[in-house]
Formats: C-alpha cells, sequence, structure tokens
C-alpha cells in the first residue's frame, strides 16, 4: 500500500506520495491515513467546479486536482484581479482546501506556476514561467531526463534552444507546449458547460437566507434579461436560474418556453411555478450568496400585433397556458397529438410534447353518414379475449372480456389490416378489425389475428379499442 | 402553435385548409368569450328546453360512469359537448393515468370521427388526482380555451368540497365549462351545477346490422336550478355536430328486429370482407354488402 496524496504537513514531515505505508508508518508511527477514493475526489471537484462557476461562467476541470477558470471580462466585478483572487481564497480556505492559485495569460501557464512554482502567483504581471524547471512542461520522465542530462534545467534555457532543433529531437508537441506555458501561444480552455447566451447576476454582500428576496431579485433579473435580449431582437427559449449557496452547493432550475419570450413576469410566474413543483424544496442552507439567471437558448423574437379577429392574441394565450402546465408537470405530460400517415391504428397517431413546434397535421376525414371508423380508446397491447364466432370469417357472436360476458348486438367488419412488412417479422399475421357492439350499446373495436384453418391453431381473438 | 412555425408554407397551407372547412361548414369560432353563448345547447330541442337552454357555459359539470366499462361512452359524450361548447376554440383535455391502464389511452385518431379536430386538444397526463386538480384550475384560467374536461378515477380524498368549489370558481370567472368524467366513484355532493349519470344505449342500426352513430343515455342526476330530474337517449350526429333524439323504445325495437331477422351479413369496410387467400364459395353471397374495395 502506497500513500495517494499528502498534506501540506505531511510534505513538511518529509512524506511525499508514491512512499509505502510502512515506510511512513515506519517514520510516524501515529500517521493518521484514510483509504483514496478517486470517485469522491472527483465528486468533490466537480462540487468545487459548479461553485466557482458564480465567478466566471467559463470553468474547466484541470485534472487531475484543479480548476481552470476563465476570468476574462468577470474581474472588475469582484474588484478587480486582486480581489478576485482574495474572494476565491478565502472561499476554499473557508470549506477547508489549501488552494494554489496561479493567475496567468493562458490556461497552461496558470498550470504550470500553481503546480510547479512552489507559491501563490496573484496578478498576470507577476506570471513569470522563464524560472520554472523544464518538469513544468510535463512532458514524460523520458523526456525530462533527457532535457536535464543535456543540463536544460529552466525554461529560459528552454527557450534559448532553436525551436527546430527541440521538435527534432523530442517532437513538435514540446514546443507547442512550451510556447503555451511561456504565454506566446493561447489554447482556450473547453468551459464545463455551455455558455449562455446572456445572462444577469447579482452577488449579495452577506448570504442571503429569506426565499422572498431571492425571488424578488429573480425578476430584476429578468427584467436585466429583458432589456439584453431586446437588444439582440431576440427572446429565450430556455432559461437556468442558479442559486449559488454560501456552503458551495449549486442549485439550478431550468424552465423552456413554447415560444421566444422575454417578458420579465412570464419568466419569473414560470420560476416561481417550476419552485413550487419542485419534489424536494430548494432549501437556503446557510444563505445564498449568489443568484444568476441565464438564457440558455434563444430564438429571433417576432413583435406581436393583434389581428382583426384577436386570433394572434389567444393564440399567446394558450401558449402560456402550455408553458405553465409544461413548467409544473414536465413537459412529457402536457402533449399534443400528430398524425402520422400509416394505416396501422396504433401508429396513425402519436402524441409530442405540446411545446413542442410541429407542422400541424391533417387528419382523415369522417365520412357523412357513417358511424365513427376508429375508437376513442385504445388498448396497447391489445387485450386478449375469448370469442365465439358464428361463421369462420364473421364477426363475434360473443365474447369474453375481463371475466363478462358480452353479447353481441350489432358488428361491422370486418376491415382487414396488414402489418406494414418492412417493419415487423416476416410471417406476422394480418387482423380482421370489427366494430361490434353489444346488447347494452357498449361498442368495441375486436380483430381476429390470423385465419381459421391456415394453421393448426385456431386464430385469437383481441380488444384493441372502445368506441364512445 | 400555427404562428411560431418553423416553416411558413407548412403554417399557410393549413390555414388555407383551416380557412376552406370554415368557410364550408360555417362554423368560425366566435372571437371573444361574451359573444359565446352563456349556455351549451345540446342542439335537441326537447332536451335544452328542459334545461332552460342548455348547461350553463361558466360552471362545473359532473358525468359519472357508474361502471368501467361506460367510461368509453361518457368520455365520447363529454367530447361531443366539448365540440358544442369550444367550437374551433382549443380544448384542455386532463387524464389520470390510471384510467389509461383501466379504461384504454386516448386514441387521437378517434377524435375526427366525433367530429373534434385533435390538432386542436391539449392533454395533459396527471399522475394523480391532486395534480389533475390543479392542471384543471390552471387550465381554467386560460381565456383562450373553449372547454376543460378532466377525467379520474374512482373515490378520492384529493377531489373533496372545497376543490371543487374552486373548480366552480375558476369555470365561472373566465366563463369557461369544466366537464369532469368521474369513473367508478360514489355520489357525493359537491360544486357541480349539474350531475349526469352517462351510459352507452344501442345505437341505431344502419344497414345491415351495423353499428350506428354514438347514443348515450343521459340520466339527470342533481340540477343546481331544481329541475326535473329525468332520463334522456340522445345521439350524437357527427355531421352536423348536434345532438339527435332517440327514444329508448326505438332501441328495444332495433333489438327485437334484429332478433328476428338473424343472419345479417355483417359489412365491409375500406378492404374487401371476402378472403382473398380461400375458395369464398362458403360464404353466404348477395347477403347486401354496401360497399367493397
Amino acid at each position: 500500500m502506497r500513500l495517494a496524496s499528502v498534506d501540506a504537513r505531511g510534505l513538511a514531515l518529509g512524506l511525499h506520495p508514491g512512499m509505502t505505508l510502512a515506510d511512513a508508518r515506519a517514520r510516524l508511527p501515529g500517521l493518521p491515513v484514510h483509504p483514496a477514493d478517486p470517485a469522491r475526489d472527483a465528486a468533490a471537484l466537480a462540487v468545487l467546479a459548479a461553485e466557482s462557476e458564480m465567478f466566471t461562467p467559463m470553468v474547466a476541470i484541470d485534472l487531475p486536482h484543479g480548476l481552470m477558470l476563465d476570468i476574462t471580462g468577470c474581474a472588475h466585478l469582484f474588484g478587480g484581479e486582486a480581489g478576485l483572487m482574495r474572494r476565491i481564497r478565502q472561499r476554499f480556505r473557508q470549506r477547508g482546501y489549501s488552494p494554489v492559485l496561479a493567475l496567468a495569460p493562458t490556461p497552461d501557464a496558470a498550470r504550470a506556476l500553481a503546480r510547479f512554482g512552489g507559491r501563490d502567483c496573484l496578478s498576470a504581471e507577476a506570471a513569470e514561467t522563464r524560472v520554472l524547471p523544464v518538469a513544468a512542461l510535463e512532458a514524460g520522465e523520458e523526456t525530462l531526463l533527457a532535457l536535464t542530462r543535456a543540463g536544460l534545467k529552466d525554461l529560459a534555457a528552454l527557450e534559448a534552444c532553436p525551436p527546430g532543433v527541440l521538435a527534432a529531437r523530442f517532437g513538435a508537441g514540446l514546443v507547442t507546449k512550451l510556447r503555451r506555458v511561456l504565454g506566446q501561444d493561447n489554447a482556450r480552455i473547453t468551459p464545463l458547460r455551455h455558455l449562455p447566451e446572456c445572462l444577469a447576476e447579482r452577488h449579495f454582500p452577506e448570504p442571503v437566507l429569506a426565499f422572498d428576496a431571492v425571488l424578488a431579485l429573480v425578476r430584476r433579473l429578468a427584467g436585466d434579461l429583458a432589456r439584453m435580449l431586446e437588444a439582440r431582437g431576440e427572446g429565450g427559449r430556455r432559461f437556468e436560474l442558479s442559486l449559488f449557496r454560501s456552503d458551495g452547493q449549486v442549485r439550478r432550475l431550468v424552465v423552456e418556453t413554447g415560444h421566444p419570450c422575454r417578458d420579465p413576469d412570464v419568466i419569473e410566474r414560470l420560476l416561481a411555478l417550476r419552485i413550487e413543483a419542485l419534489a424536494d424544496p430548494v432549501d437556503p442552507g446557510f444563505g445564498f450568496d449568489s443568484v444568476r439567471l441565464a438564457v440558455l437558448a434563444s430564438e429571433a423574437f417576432g413583435q406581436v400585433q393583434p389581428d382583426f379577429d384577436g386570433h394572434r392574441l389567444e393564440d399567446l394565450a394558450l401558449e402560456d397556458l402550455i408553458d405553465r402546465l409544461s413548467t409544473r408537470f414536465g413537459a412529457a405530460r402536457v402533449l399534443r397529438a400528430e398524425a402520422e400517415d400509416t394505416h396501422d391504428p396504433v401508429r396513425a397517431a402519436r402524441f409530442v410534447p405540446a411545446q413542442s413546434q410541429t407542422a400541424p397535421s391533417l387528419w382523415p376525414e369522417p365520412e357523412p353518414g357513417e358511424g365513427p371508423r376508429r375508437p376513442i380508446r385504445l388498448f396497447e397491447p391489445p387485450q386478449a379475449i375469448e370469442a365465439l364466432a358464428e361463421v369462420p370469417d364473421g364477426p363475434p357472436l360473443r365474447f369474453r372480456w375481463r371475466r363478462v360476458l358480452h353479447e353481441v348486438a350489432r358488428a361491422e367488419g370486418p376491415e382487414r389490416i396488414a402489418p406494414e412488412w418492412w417493419r415487423v417479422e416476416p410471417g406476422t399475421p394480418s387482423r380482421d378489425y370489427y366494430r361490434i357492439e353489444d346488447s347494452q350499446g357498449r361498442r368495441f373495436w375486436v380483430f381476429r389475428q390470423g385465419f381459421y384453418g391456415q394453421s393448426g391453431q385456431p386464430p385469437r381473438w383481441f380488444l384493441h379499442g372502445l368506441f364512445a | 402553435m400555427p404562428a411560431t412555425m418553423a416553416d411558413p408554407s407548412a403554417d399557410l397551407a393549413f390555414r388555407r385548409v383551416r380557412l376552406a372547412r370554415a368557410l364550408l361548414s360555417d362554423r368560425a369560432a366566435p372571437a371573444d368569450p361574451a359573444r359565446l353563448p352563456a349556455r351549451i345547447a345540446f342542439g335537441l330541442p326537447a332536451l335544452d328546453k328542459a334545461l332552460q337552454g342548455g348547461l350553463a357555459r361558466g360552471a362545473l359539470h359532473e358525468f359519472h360512469a357508474i361502471e368501467s366499462a361506460d367510461a368509453a361512452a361518457a368520455g365520447g359524450l363529454m367530447l361531443a359537448l366539448a365540440r358544442r361548447a369550444a367550437g374551433a376554440r382549443p380544448t384542455v383535455l386532463v387524464r389520470q393515468d390510471f384510467l389509461e391502464r383501466e379504461t384504454g389511452a386516448l386514441h387521437p385518431a378517434g377524435l375526427p370521427e366525433l367530429g373534434l379536430d385533435p390538432s386542436r386538444l391539449i392533454v395533459v397526463r396527471a399522475r394523480d388526482v391532486a395534480s389533475l386538480l390543479q392542471a384543471g384550475v390552471e387550465a381554467a384560467r386560460c381565456p383562450a380555451l373553449g372547454a376543460v374536461l378532466l377525467e379520474f378515477w374512482g373515490d378520492h380524498r384529493a377531489f373533496d368540497l372545497t376543490s371543487s368549489r374552486r373548480l366552480a370558481l375558476a369555470a365561472q370567472e373566465s366563463a369557461l365549462p369544466i366537464l369532469m368524467m368521474r369513473v367508478a366513484a360514489p355520489v357525493a355532493p359537491g360544486a357541480a351545477t349539474t350531475r349526469w349519470e352517462v351510459r352507452p344505449g344501442l345505437s341505431r342500426a344502419l344497414e345491415a346490422r351495423a353499428p350506428g352513430p354514438p347514443c348515450f343515455r343521459l340520466r339527470l342526476l342533481k340540477h343546481r336550478q331544481g329541475l326535473d330530474l329525468r332520463e334522456w337517449c340522445v345521439e350524437w350526429n357527427r355531421d352536423r355536430a348536434v345532438f339527435e333524439s332517440r327514444h329508448a323504445g326505438d332501441a328495444a325495437q332495433d333489438l327485437l328486429h334484429d332478433r328476428l331477422q338473424p343472419g345479417g351479413a355483417s359489412l365491409s369496410r375500406a378492404v374487401p370482407a371476402l378472403p382473398a387467400d380461400r375458395d369464398p364459395a362458403g360464404e353466404r353471397a348477395g347477403s347486401g354488402f354496401r360497399r367493397a374495395g
């Protein structure tokens, strides 16, 4: 068993990662050890990454145990770079971490400074990577050994070498890495989460416990967003509210709208509905530090002009209702029917979320003077019934469904519906559908699968639907 | 919705069809709720007269299916009434998930056969009765709707006097009818303006004993204004979108008539009835097929 990682005090006492546990115990008999758990480390890092999003929306995890924050254009919100670094350090120390911070013009330089600089580097001006050892390039044991043997100790010495020679000996990767660490080449980070289209946020000077105050703030943020969206001529389709708790937990709530929207009232109402419908209520814990409202998806927003008959405004009221219901019950529970061009009765109609924008479908027109051809209730899968038919190809005379015997008074059929051969197993029998009515007036849609006399077994009967 | 369609040509085509249909059938929706009549007439003079013009629009109406097998009939009646009440306006139907297992899932392809446009129907699947009632109240506040339909199973403590009153008030405020179907539920006091028991009736036979248009037996169980509690047998005429009279006596006679004349062959529909793969000699020929192919 070996030490996976050692804290600052352990390092000071001469322990280092990779040492066997027996050696470490021999030196320090009372050494407290905990089993390494990389999965929980990764989870803790993810939580820290989510929390760091209160400083900038661009956060990436820098394995194995770093976080990379792109603070371009964010520092002024926290009183400049120095203020931001102070705030970050204070926050992480509160959590019990001992962070090493480095601010540098490029991500690679910041990483090299944090890992090999040996101390904090709190401003980009002070970011001097030339004095770092060649190990800061993280180029692997062999390369490191070769570089050291060649007498190249730090990056300044490496920089002095002609790049062509370095590339020929160690590959182009090393030269690229060197340029990046020296800040001559900038490789952007890939943030963990997509950057929102636009966002509005507020930081509280003190953690806020009252949830009503947070909701009141949401309205002002929605107003800010509305102005931003208006300037862009857009409306949001998906909004995300992030609540940053002072203990590092981040709660995110997403609401969607069926049409582009930027009305602060609507956004606030949808979010309030979403919060109300939560199975686990939002727990303020020790208070919220900051609140962010972001537009994750937006679309061009057309100004609405009411038409003469007022249909346009009605459509809007309906879309509002659909949004509210979808927010409260989930988009998969608020549905609209869509017709499919197929003769398979099960596939002829399907439900899609009412929020999705789909082409309106044309439904088959009924025949005048006829009874309904299709049932209003469908059982899928069809329910097996025991039926007795007068003639082999005729409708049933009586049948038993759910232990109740029904005497057939009226019947029409068959309507033969063959399965779609390009979808089903070959040999799937076709179905002869009958519309039947029992002596009490209940109307059923039953079918016989297969034919009499074709295979050894008699065909089976199923009940597929109910008519009004 | 059509107005926010991504593809403008599809939207245009849809609007054209909608306009053509509206012109042909002359059933364009009135623009504002004030112009909708205050009562939903069945279209059957005798019944409307007994109800003093029909069902009140801004009110809660309960439809009871005593047995679960009658739920389809009650659902069909509610859809037909929604068609009368809403015209071309959208309708919201809230169904409890449990009903799906017990009485079958809603099949949209059956709605045009009752005269409803499925694209004007928004279906909300409610996990339980509490959320069903929430959705019902929420929908009842929307001025753009024509009717709100609620369907749920059995006796539920979430549906008490308070929630029934809340629904009735929401209906009254927005002048929107809330039609509620209750399956296998005891009749309990509530804020409903009318309460009906719905059973299917034996339909008028078409040629060769084919089942005809849907027929319902309605029994008025309660009316706020204390009207006579009577029973009616009505038939839904989808083509004219009205209810028509069908006397219970007719049905009995029809049945008798059928019994006396056995052996009427069943009818074929869109496909031929005769099996193509076997010798049809055994079939009874010439027994009045209406149409084939």
